[in-house]
């Protein structure tokens, strides 16, 4: 008997969902685009919300910054939730075992008592400060407008709470659990931190939620990373204060990772639209007067004689930054 | 002039590689068959690390071409930034 062998082609009918098609063309769709565009809910919502009978459940009046297309926003990192996951996890192996590699071998003893004491005064304490971080990106997905901003700022808040445990560890390994009794005590009580304590609760109440991403995650941490987690931390390392880096290693990555993301969200924005250029321009000249007054005490904590020069690089940065993002600062 | 030639088993890892040999490589012509990809050039072919990561949004590093690649053919000069068959 004599066979064949022959290999045939079977195109699919379709390549991916009409809606993805529409926007690419039909031709086989990553899964970031299958898992972001258009899935926000646009119509034929059940009834208006009791608590905000003029607008609708999910309704783009919720900001004043006006797009033609909400998916404009979109993630450059393209984090899809299995592509988010897949990259915390590994950061998250990496931090761990670092603390592991600290704690077991009491590393922490090494560190210079003043340097010590700074990291206490100043780091631990900002984890009440991440946690706003936490509320106001959660209160983004929550009103935000069009899947492809709503999730990675679900992501950027669960991001935050990760910081947040990320410095009480510290706390933890350097002075025990006493250490964030004593954080929690500066949060509320202390000169050094209520002037932060402010900008953090006054974002609280925003209702604007591209306010909110403006003020968090562009201007506070635009300023608040580069200064603890680049500056104080070249003064860790040059000092002898390793493990202290050793411990906010994520931080620092983490932040130059998300702030390509901030700068595409502001960036195109921005350049939708005169009006959105005034108006993200308005809330950074706003926000960046209370965050820089907030931040002056913690600067000269941190690096006494050399704060007044470190606060000018970075704000001087900062607002290089936000020209390029083609801001009128 | 000969035909250089790359071939990949098709899958959501390997588009995003393919799109950017052809965006960086005009003259290649794309075979496509059942599970697999493949790039036939005239003379040489290039695969830059730069467009990979432009269209993927994450680093990458060429190596992981390994991963789904089937076949090439042509003389290979890799190094950090590119991967590059040519018939010298």
């Amino acid at each position: 008997m004599h066979i064949d062998l022959r290999t045939v082609a079977i195109k699919p009918v379709r390549q991916t969902f009409d809606n993805i098609a529409r926007r690419f063309g039909d031709k086989p769709a990553s899964r970031y685009q299958e898992g972001t565009y258009d899935i926000q809910q646009t119509d034929i919502f059940h009834y208006r919300p009791l608590w905000e009978p003029e607008l609708q459940l999910f309704d783009t009046r919720r900001t004043k910054v006006e797009m033609k297309d909400w998916y404009a926003l979109k993630d450059p990192r393209q984090f899809y939730y299995g592509a988010y996951t897949v990259a915390r996890a590994r950061q998250q192996e990496a931090a761990d075992s670092n603390f592991e590699m600290i704690e077991e071998r009491g590393l922490a003893e090494s560190i210079p008592a003043d340097l010590k004491q700074i990291a206490l005064d100043v780091l631990v304490p900002m984890r009440h400060a991440e946690w706003g971080g936490n509320m106001g990106n959660s209160f983004i997905s929550a009103y935000g407008y069009g899947t492809a901003i709503t999730q990675p700022c679900l992501y950027h808040a669960m991001d935050h709470l990760a910081v947040a445990q990320y410095l009480t560890h510290i706390g933890l390994v350097l002075n025990g659990p006493e250490a964030l009794d004593t954080a929690k005590e500066a949060w509320m009580n202390s000169a050094l931190w209520q002037p932060l304590r402010r900008h953090v609760e006054n974002v609280l109440v925003v209702q604007d939620w591209f306010e909110i991403f403006v003020a968090q995650n562009l201007v506070l941490e635009g300023l608040s990373y580069p200064l603890f987690y680049d500056y104080l931390d070249s003064e860790f390392c040059a000092n002898g204060g390793t493990v202290i880096s050793m411990m906010t290693r994520f931080m620092a990555e983490w932040a130059a990772e998300t702030s390509k993301w901030v700068d595409a969200q502001i960036k195109v924005a921005a350049a939708e639209s005169p009006e959105n250029k005034a108006l993200i321009s308005s809330w950074v000249k706003q926000y960046r007067v209370s965050v820089l007054e907030a931040l002056t005490p913690l600067v000269h904590r941190s690096f006494g004689n050399k704060a007044e020069s470190v606060f000018a690089e970075v704000t001087d940065q900062f607002n290089a930054r936000c020209t390029k993002l083609g801001l009128a600062i | 002039m000969s035909t250089v030639f790359i071939a990949f088993q098709t899958n959501d890892d390997t588009r995003p590689i393919i799109e950017s040999i052809l965006a960086d490589n005009p003259h290649a012509v794309l075979d496509e068959q059942p599970a697999m990809v493949k790039i036939n050039a005239e003379g040489s072919l290039v695969i830059k690390r730069e467009s990979i990561e432009e269209r993927i949004g994450r680093r990458f590093d060429l190596q992981e071409l390994q991963v789904n690649l089937i076949t090439i053919s042509g003389h290979l000069d890799e190094d950090d930034d590119q991967f590059s068959l040519t018939w010298n």
